[in-house]
């Protein structure tokens, strides 16, 4: 079990540093941050002397060591574009993108899990045909432009809605519908197939020998193990939606990181670039090692074989 | 002469045997001949429909679609707030998405295969080296990077292809891989190594021809992801620069006029989405036809 658990730590750090060591060549390849902190007539020797002070002229690895070391203390210096540390400014808007990914991922959950399982049972039925085919068409559809026609249904047509920004519970309605709607449908998918695979293997078939009711072999013998990859894909999907609140929060003008990273890449706002990226890997990382601890719970096989 | 017959004809049966399971599948049929039918339109764009895309008239700005009053059948989905015609651009705009579609998708295939294939073969540490880099890709959040490397490289419609076929090498170096792992303990491999044909061999004789399924389910799969990250991208102002025309621009642009034109928001979205169900369609259909037991895919 500590070995298990020590290895996925591991594994949770070299990931991180390879992502800092990435993002890191990529801002630097980017170009000259200080031409972009002085003022258009700056002199020559003014240019100099500010890259001398920040230690840009420092060799590489020499500005990665120094940058990894505030970073571990959460410092990743000053936005070029609004003058105040940038760690303040992700900590102000990385709520809005959690609740917007949070919310998705719970109501792609709350209503996939019982499609896929009602599909599943009812293989070939119409009921299965119909929701697979939605299912297909939610996964063909781009989530933003969803947001769009939303947007244009139930704000312009309708006007039930806000079209944009946050704080009511009205205006998280359309925005996590849209980001959540393909999510949906790749649960619903995932979720039919496992379990019509599970529904197939000999246990299954005691269960239903010994004389169980099907509701209980489904819930109690096949579910439990179809969560195992649901769980999985959960996690990763978890990194994907943050990912994917870049567009979304741009659409409905929602005051997250997403739309904060867009911005700064526009800006040419590059310490605040890499802060991002590194706040959301750190969040991808940290989900997927949870994941992992809910394997020792969800699958007695992985503890078992830790331990031998 | 027989030699070369022997070696050709069991291939051609097999080809046979997988294009009439394929066939045999109804949503690989109609997703196939969807994208048959979007691919044909796109390519034969001037030649069937034979307006500019660019081409301004600012007298017809914002004609709603044909059926709608005040529509004109000159103009049958309506022209933009600079009077460009809507059909022509979507059209216009269909090239470019299929282009780099499947350009990326090609990308990142080969690049997958190559690192796959070293990966799963050769296995110890170069294995270890590859699969350790494919997680930090993994973990990096993927619109973060295309969009991180696009603003240090630029916009353009190489750099775009280059970007998304080189964000996406993991998924493939993955699956091979673990076809490779697989492959390289069956006996017919074993009975090549024993007799000592060279690695390069091998890889390319005995154990590529074999990872060919899993591959094709996947990129077909993976066109329509792409498709949709382009739009994305484009949609951001990060995809192909003006003044070509592109789906994901097309509904940024539109947005702007949601409350007076809804036709400007709603054609490229249903242009996206019909071409992305047709490759899901066509890769369900491929997958349940060629390996089953990539359903969760």
């Amino acid at each position: 079990m500590l070995r298990y658990l020590l290895k996925r730590l591991w594994h949770t750090v070299y990931v991180l540093i390879g992502i800092s060591v990435i993002s890191f060549i990529f801002i630097h390849l980017s170009g000259d941050p200080v031409m972009l902190m002085l003022p258009g007539d700056a002199s020559i020797q003014e240019i100099e002397e500010l890259r001398q002070q920040l230690g840009f002229n420092d060799p590489l690895y020499k500005q990665y060591i120094r940058f990894a070391a505030h970073a571990i203390q959460g410092d990743f210096g000053n936005s070029l574009y609004y003058k105040i540390p940038v760690m303040k400014l992700i900590v102000e808007r990385l709520p809005a993108s959690l609740e917007l990914a949070l919310t998705s991922m719970i109501i792609a959950l709350v209503f996939a899990i019982p499609i896929g399982v009602i599909s599943a049972v009812k293989r070939g039925s119409l009921l299965d045909m119909g929701s697979m085919f939605a299912a297909l068409f939610g996964l063909s559809m781009p989530h933003f432009w969803l947001g769009i026609m939303l947007i244009l249904l139930f704000s312009v047509k309708l006007g039930w809605l806000p079209t944009s920004g946050r704080g009511t519970f009205a205006h998280l309605i359309m925005p996590s519908l849209a980001l959540g709607l393909s999510l949906m449908a790749m649960f619903a998918r995932l979720t039919r197939s496992v379990l019509l695979e599970i529904l197939s293997l000999d246990y299954i078939r005691t269960a239903r020998a010994k004389g169980l009711k099907e509701q209980i072999v489904i819930s109690k013998h096949a579910l439990k193990n179809a969560l195992i990859p649901i769980v999985t894909v959960a996690g990763m999907q978890f990194g994907f939606l943050l990912g994917g609140t870049v567009i979304i929060e741009t659409v409905f003008a929602w005051p997250g990181v997403g739309r904060l990273v867009v911005q700064a890449i526009f800006n040419r706002d590059y310490p605040l670039v890499q802060a991002i990226v590194l706040v959301l890997a750190v969040i991808f990382v940290a989900v997927n090692f949870f994941v992992d601890l809910l394997y020792l719970y969800l699958d007695p096989q992985i503890r078992y074989f830790e331990e031998q | 002469m027989t030699i070369i017959i022997d070696e050709i004809a069991p291939r051609l049966r097999l080809l046979n045997e997988t294009l009439r399971e394929v066939a045999r599948r109804p949503s690989a049929l109609v997703g196939g001949a969807m994208l048959i039918i979007i691919v044909l339109t796109s390519l034969s764009f001037p030649a069937v429909y034979n307006v500019n895309p660019l081409s301004q008239d600012l007298m017809a700005r914002f004609t709603p679609p044909a059926w709608q009053e005040g529509g004109t059948v000159a103009h049958l989905l309506g022209t933009d707030n600079l009077g460009r015609d809507i059909l022509a651009r979507l059209l216009h705009g269909s090239r470019i998405s299929l282009l780099v579609g499947f350009a990326a998708v090609a990308l990142a295939a080969l690049a997958g295969i190559i690192l796959g294939l070293i990966s799963g073969y050769y296995g110890g540490r170069i294995d270890n080296i590859i699969m350790r880099i494919a997680d930090i890709f993994m973990a990096y959040p993927f619109m973060l990077l295309t969009i991180s490397i696009i603003a240090v490289l630029g916009t353009s419609l190489f750099n775009l292809i280059l970007v998304l076929g080189l964000s996406d090498w993991v998924t493939y170096a993955r699956t091979i891989r673990g076809s490779v792992l697989s492959l390289k303990e069956k006996e017919f491999v074993e009975a090549s190594r024993a007799i000592g044909t060279p690695h390069r061999t091998i890889i390319t004789r005995h154990i590529l021809p074999n990872v060919i399924s899993p591959l094709l389910i996947l990129g077909t799969l993976r066109v329509a992801n792409i498709i949709i990250w382009e739009s994305g991208l484009s949609f951001l102002g990060m995809g192909v620069p003006p003044p070509m025309a592109t789906w994901g621009r097309m509904l940024a642009d539109g947005r702007i006029y949601i409350t007076d034109a809804w036709w400007l928001v709603t054609f490229p979205g249903i242009a996206i989405m019909i071409t992305i169900l047709s490759i899901n369609l066509l890769g369900d259909g491929l997958r349940d036809a060629l390996d089953p037991r990539l359903r969760n895919i």
